[in-house]
């Protein structure tokens, strides 16, 4: 038995690395800082050792050449989840350059709507440690933050900070969406103010918002059941403030074309910069989402949902989907990747389907080859991207589970394919 | 395996070789002296009519890290005009502005270089910055760590923390984030730009730390010079793109006081206020304080027209400068009370009055400074011009009558305010020899790079002569890495993995007890998982290190 402290975690997508976590044998523990996310992904236990043919155990060798005996003759295979490490990714990649394959992360329509955002017209954004630092007023619009990361408040909100007096001082407004528990109460008892609308009113009440810090007139008294008065007073904040911060997780907007809302909230942002600071802080990353944009853009020079059936990626964040792709009869195999979560299981489809996932997936209909893998994080050391981008952290292997890495999976069926093509 | 290279008119500065005939010996990827007695030779390249250099080393290069890869995910447009599909040898990928790892990699070597140097390497993106160099193929590589905003030195310079704590800190954040060398960026503007300051000038306070870009150069290049490390701070000026800059740029290089800096793509730095657009050229003072300051070392970041993108740390400048964006798209971005950057894509364009002036004044700073050891050949990848336009920028240089040519299309008031026409220079082949070889190993610290003696890496490029420099420098005959050919008649045709170059100066470990500290308490990393261990860049069997030696501090 032993004890980890200074734990980085790949799942919370905040990068929380103060875990103190308990290893006996192949059981863990965190026993130090857990968190609802946190806790249960990491103590999740292994189950399969073996990979499977068709339900049937067999040696990994067999389960990597039968893997790819099904992905040689095809000509539209899709590699979905992309949930895994840098090397993961890095192997992925490699696998769809040979394949003609798609590259399509699971949670890209989440990612899209800050990315189409981003590539219309940009934005300005912050880090978490800026936001600790600096933030004097925190917009949440249309998330709750406590449930997205259960201890952002305690971690990054209330406690020292290197430009604030007094951090319970700082200003939390909610927009849209109210807060699960009271995490938004500063320790000196000063409580959020929340004006809540339906989530599908946001658009609206955004841009009567960007509207009023650009000094618009506004003619209405209220939007979405919120008062002008109420919303030119976050307006007249915003531009108050010295470091305001504006977030949104784009999971949460659950409406079409949330990413004009992500737009609308990134230009008020910009706004708000011709006097004073602010700036965005879009909530996302958990379990490889940011890993796989940030190396699929690095290969390839897009994000994660890329085409390489012409031999050189090709980018469509709407054509390239993964569950499009399998009902529209378009893909003839599918690999899916997840080395995180055992709940993300691969969409149904009658096609040949081979799995490389974390020991615990359970189907409801066998694919044609699971390929058990460590978890990064866990099984094996590696590296992950965080929320806000620029900051990858280093994962640390705690345990000696002898499951093959995502990269080493990968590799090996590239590596056979590669072997079939030069003989 | 001994490989010979028998009869090329060599160019290799770095031993004094100046257009020799001289055969090359090749073994274990090494060059060797001529062995003595009787040896077989395994395989044998005539290269009798060729011209041999050593590779060519881009000593300033953005090719890894976070803001490279905002700059990729903005533009998909771009790369979509310059799709590159995969072959037996090489993977696929996009070029263009913003290239994508793999395809940078082959295109550096397919133009004669085998090594760049990303130079904004920022402590807490360092990972991602050497990943993504690590999916560059061919090349060797190497990072400057970004320092002068971050709010530790910051805090330090505050509570008048000694020279020697402050060499610490920097030899420490050195090894922590794999660097050769240390660079600014815009020292203290890009925190003041944190606290709502919109410009920076050298004497001007951060408004919270009462600290001045000043004081930041002086102790950061003590530092470098002190800890021994053989690149000099890498400066990337107060005041960028700003017209009457000249006036800070030309204070910088007196103020320092003798310690050895390298002021990089001054284009951006060396412009003044005359004439009827308010905007004219400092190339001319720029050059004489370059010439007389032996101290001094420049790139010149070369803007050459068309599309790009530029991808900078400084945020307050790019913040400055959105409204110039084509397309109209930019992201700025604060970093971790360690640095900022910013994407804004640019368009150069001849008809431009300050854009076609610009691209004067880099072309007057290459042909007035006179020493090419300490002047280098550089568009700031991709700011002023992406790196493939190497080749064109080098026909510039050693092509008087093309330079003209192109002179006479640019906007006219632009060519009444440039002296371009009138400079006769022309450089030499071993002019050029020294700004991408040997000065380029020399500026970074590179030992056994840069040169073609007995005893270097067997880094080398043949190329066919050509009195049209553009053709000669785009296609090399054969460029060999570590003793391999990886290119032949301008393509790749193998591929393998380059080393990244660092130096591990000492520190007193003592400073990771405030460190812990001070991550503990305001940063969102422990110290311990904010350092980058040697296993991170080694771990997959492609990459490794190269650890320099540093310079005898006396």
């Amino acid at each position: 038995m032993s004890e980890m402290t200074e734990v980085p975690s790949p799942f919370c997508g905040v990068g929380t690395d103060d875990l103190t976590i308990r290893v006996d044998g192949l059981k863990i523990s965190v026993v130090e800082n857990g968190c609802a996310v946190n806790t249960p992904a990491f103590e999740q236990p292994i189950t399969d050792t073996k990979a499977r043919i068709n339900g049937k155990e067999v040696e990994l060798k067999e389960a990597i050449a039968h893997a790819a005996s099904l992905l040689k003759n095809t000509n539209y295979p899709v590699i979905g989840g992309c949930a895994t490490d840098v090397n993961g990714m890095r192997g992925l990649l490699a696998l769809a350059d040979r394949t003609g394959a798609v590259v399509d992360n699971m949670n890209f329509n989440n990612a899209r709507k800050n990315i189409l955002a981003l590539q219309d017209s940009g934005w300005m954004n912050t880090t978490l440690a800026e936001v600790k630092n600096r933030c004097d007023l925190l917009l949440i619009v249309g998330v709750d933050l406590e449930g997205f990361a259960p201890r952002f408040f305690e971690k990054y909100l209330w406690n020292e900070a290197m430009f604030l007096e007094n951090t319970s001082d700082r200003d939390i407004i909610y927009l849209g969406t109210k807060p699960s528990g009271n995490a938004s109460t500063s320790p000196n008892g000063k409580i959020a103010h929340v004006f809540e609308c339906a989530n599908e009113d946001l658009p609206e009440v955004v841009t009567v918002l960007r509207a009023l810090v650009k000094g618009q007139p506004i003619h209405a008294e209220t939007v979405a059941g919120i008062s002008i008065a109420d919303l030119t007073a976050i307006a007249e904040k915003l531009k108050a403030a010295k470091y305001g911060v504006v977030t949104w997780a784009a999971g949460a907007l659950n409406y079409s074309h949330a990413e004009l809302t992500v737009q609308t909230i990134s230009e008020m942002v910009k706004d708000v910069n011709q006097t004073t600071r602010c700036s965005g802080f879009p909530l996302g990353g958990k379990e490889g989402d940011q890993t796989a944009n940030q190396v699929c853009g690095w290969t390839t020079g897009y994000a994660a949902r890329v085409s390489f059936a012409k031999g050189y990626p090709e980018y469509d964040p709407f054509l390239f989907e993964t569950n499009e792709l399998l009902n529209n009869g378009e893909a003839d195999a599918l690999v899916w990747v997840n080395a995180f979560n055992t709940q993300a299981n691969p969409p149904k489809t009658h096609l040949p389907t081979i799995v490389v996932a974390r020991s615990g997936m359970t189907f409801e209909k066998e694919p044609d080859v699971f390929i058990p893998v460590g978890t990064p994080a866990i099984d094996h050391a590696g590296h992950a991207f965080r929320l806000d981008n620029v900051v990858a952290i280093r994962l640390k292997k705690l345990r000696d589970s002898n499951l093959p890495s995502t990269a080493e999976v990968l590799n090996a069926i590239e590596q056979v394919l590669r072997e079939e093509s030069v003989c | 395996m001994l490989i010979k290279l028998t009869g090329g008119t060599v160019y290799d500065p770095a031993s004094g070789v100046d257009g020799k005939q001289q055969d090359i010996y090749i073994q274990n990827g090494k060059i060797i002296d001529k062995p003595t007695g009787e040896f077989l030779v395994t395989k044998e390249y005539d290269l009798k009519g060729k011209v041999v250099m050593s590779g060519a080393i881009d000593m300033h290069t953005h090719i890894g890290g976070g803001k490279g890869n905002i700059a990729r995910t903005l533009l998909p447009e771009d790369h979509r005009q310059d799709p590159v599909a995969s072959n037996d040898v090489c993977r696929s990928g996009c070029g263009h502005a913003m290239p994508s790892s793999f395809v940078t990699g082959y295109r550096y070597a397919e133009m004669g270089y085998t090594a760049g140097f990303e130079p904004a390497l920022l402590p807490i993106n360092a990972r991602q910055a050497h990943m993504e160099m690590g999916d560059i193929p061919i090349l060797d590589k190497g990072g400057y760590v970004m320092l002068g905003s971050d709010d530790y030195l910051l805090r330090m310079l505050t509570a008048k923390k000694d020279q020697k704590a402050i060499n610490d800190y920097v030899a420490w954040t050195m090894q922590s984030a794999k660097a050769i060398g240390v660079k600014v960026v815009n020292p203290g503007g890009i925190n003041a730009f944190k606290f709502n300051q919109r410009k920076l000038d050298l004497d001007e306070q951060n408004s919270h730390y009462g600290v001045t870009p000043r004081e930041i150069l002086r102790v950061l290049a003590t530092a470098v010079k002190e800890i021994g490390v053989s690149h000099p701070l890498h400066v990337h000026g107060c005041n960028l793109g700003v017209p009457g800059n000249i006036e800070t740029t030309l204070d910088t290089i007196q103020g320092i006081g003798g310690l050895p800096m390298h002021l990089t793509h001054i284009q951006f730095h060396s412009y003044g206020t005359e004439g009827d657009f308010k905007f004219s050229s400092g190339a001319a003072y720029i050059a004489e304080a370059v010439n007389k300051h032996k101290n001094i070392t420049i790139d010149v970041g070369q803007i050459l027209f068309g599309q790009t993108v530029t991808a900078s740390g400084d945020n307050m400048r790019q913040h400055a400068n959105h409204k110039h964006a084509s397309p109209n798209k930019w992201v700025t971005m604060d970093i971790e009370c360690d640095a900022g950057c910013g994407v804004v894509p640019f368009k150069y364009k001849d008809k431009n009055f300050v854009n076609a002036l610009q691209w004067a004044i880099g072309l007057e700073t290459f042909l007035l400074v006179e020493d090419p050891w300490r002047i280098f050949l550089t568009t700031d990848h991709p700011n002023g011009a992406p790196f493939t336009s190497y080749p064109h920028l080098i026909r510039l240089l050693m092509d008087r009558t093309f330079r003209n040519d192109v002179l006479s299309t640019i906007h006219p008031e632009a060519q009444k305010m440039t002296t371009l026409a009138s400079i006769e220079r022309e450089y030499t082949l071993q002019e050029i020899a020294i700004m991408t070889r040997a000065g380029a190993a020399k500026l970074i610290g590179l030992q056994n790079r840069g040169g073609l003696s007995a005893g270097n890496w067997a880094d080398i490029t043949i190329y066919t002569d050509n009195v049209d420099r553009q053709k000669m420098f785009e296609k090399p005959d054969y460029v060999f890495k570590d003793g391999e050919v990886v290119v032949i008649d301008g393509k790749v045709v193998h591929t393998k993995w380059g080393t990244t170059h660092i130096v591990k100066p000492d520190y007193d470990k003592s400073i990771e007890k405030d460190l812990k500290i001070y991550f503990d308490k305001y940063l969102t990393m422990k110290v311990d998982n904010f350092r980058m261990s040697d296993d991170e860049i080694t771990e997959d069997g492609r990459g490794s290190l190269t650890v320099h030696d540093l310079k005898a501090v006396a």
